[in-house]
């Protein structure tokens, strides 16, 4: 092969390459913490699986006879001051806030949220450890809120921001979900403390880490390079993936 | 090229070494992993304070090697799984020199033990069970995948200490070699 040759072949496939990148992105098939070694598995993985999981098909459920007698608790409720104050009195001053790229801001008490059609799913968690679980969750979908709120069409994730550091987002084929909740209720009970009261979000077909808990507010967006460090999530900067669909 | 008529192809070669380094990177990563919780259980759940299968005689304190543990693990997987489709298209199965008995061990190796453990890893998968319910629910659940993954990995790894030892037995230097270079040993 000539250098000439060479050097031309190299352009093109460099071209191409970056052609490539720019339609994956367009499609919504890279995940913000592409970067390194690593951010091509993750490239991959997510890639792949936005292909194949495109319709939108349920997480398996189950039946109550199936729900986990035990259910273990990661981490700690929120010292933050606020949080502590809104928990004492019983979170009848809890707001959602949900903002960004909406046409009309919400703020949510908990009751207009329990107000709001609910669903609810008895549906297999895992954590990321190793561990899993089945539990009967009840929220409202994360897409009724977003519906009310009006999304603007060029919105691509939504961020959920909890009373402590770890800030999550999903995309919105994920945000979209039926089965993507804002749940209250845990087994048919309010949502104990430990497990993220008074509103969690619940992701079903990720990892248990992206389903936040201690919700504060909600803030809808195109682009997550200016939040945080700009890897998508808390979970990267910690060196945990952003996607956890596996 | 003469040599190559006699010795390893390129193609087997190249695969080979991906392959090793692949399947290190697996081993290694998958051991960061379980050490976050090396206990297995059996259907769909498993957590700390219910029944196990059976635990491992290992502390549940490493859980902070799971992030670097993941994301090496899925990357090795892909290039794994890549690589492995190039191996086992490029025919090494037609080559003559292997005997019956080391030709059905590296068919069950390569067709069965290595696609279980990519298939169960699957299974583990929220997002593809959400989609291909079967790719789980023929194992029992999500917790007798992660079990037979663990299995399944342990048998490979079994493999290549036996690989290793027949090597060894048969010339190591030379067969190195031949796997390098391309030059076949003698016998």
């Amino acid at each position: 092969m000539t250098r000439r040759k060479l050097i031309t072949t190299g352009l093109a496939g460099a071209s191409a390459l970056a052609v490539a990148a720019r339609i994956a992105d367009r499609y919504g098939l890279i995940p913000p913490d592409h970067g390194g070694i690593y951010g091509i598995g993750e490239t991959l993985t997510y890639g792949a699986q936005r292909l194949l999981t495109a319709h939108h098909s349920l997480a398996r459920e189950f039946n109550r006879s199936q729900i986990s007698k035990v259910i273990p608790v990661n981490g700690d409720p929120p010292e933050h001051e606020t949080y502590q104050r809104l928990l004492a009195g019983g979170f009848t001053e809890w707001r959602l806030n949900v903002g960004g790229m909406v046409a009309r801001p919400l703020s949510l008490s908990l009751a207009q949220l329990k107000a709001l059609p609910s669903r609810t799913q008895i549906t297999h968690q895992a954590c990321e450890e190793g561990w899993s679980f089945i539990a009967e969750w009840t929220g409202v979908p994360v897409s009724y809120v977003l519906n009310l709120a009006g999304v603007h069409p060029g919105a691509k994730y939504v961020v959920f921001f909890p009373f402590d550091t770890s800030w999550e987002s999903i995309d919105m084929p994920d945000a979209l979900h039926p089965q993507t909740l804002l749940a209250y209720g845990l087994n048919g009970k309010e949502l104990p403390t430990p497990h993220g009261a008074p509103v969690r979000l619940r992701v079903a077909s990720q990892l248990g880490y992206k389903s936040v808990k201690y919700l504060s507010h909600i803030t809808v967006t195109d682009t997550l390079k200016n939040i945080g460090k700009g890897l998508g999530s808390y979970s990267p900067e910690i060196g945990y993936s952003w996607y956890a669909g596996i | 090229m003469a040599d190559s008529t006699h010795g390893h192809p390129a193609i087997v070669r190249f695969t080979h070494w991906i392959n090793t380094l692949s399947f290190l990177a697996l081993v290694v990563s998958g051991v960061a992993i379980l050490l976050a919780h090396p206990r297995f259980y059996w259907g769909e759940t498993g957590v700390v304070g219910g029944p196990s299968l059976f635990d491992l005689p290992l502390p549940f304190i490493l859980t902070g090697q799971t992030g670097w543990g993941r994301y090496l693990h899925f990357l090795a997987a892909w290039v794994f799984v890549i690589n492995g489709l190039l191996y086992v298209s490029s025919g090494i199965f037609s080559r003559a020199f292997y005997s019956r008995p080391q030709r059905i061990t590296y068919l069950a190796v390569t067709l069965v033990l290595a696609p279980l453990t990519v298939w169960t890893g699957l299974a583990m998968s929220p997002a593809l069970t959400s989609v291909y319910p079967s790719i789980v629910t023929v194992f029992g659940g999500q917790q007798s995948a992660r079990t037979i993954h663990f299995f399944a990995a342990d048998m490979l790894v079994l493999f290549l200490l036996v690989h290793i030892t027949m090597v060894s037995l048969a010339g190591f230097t030379s067969h190195m070699r031949g796997m390098i270079t391309g030059n076949e040993p003698a016998g």
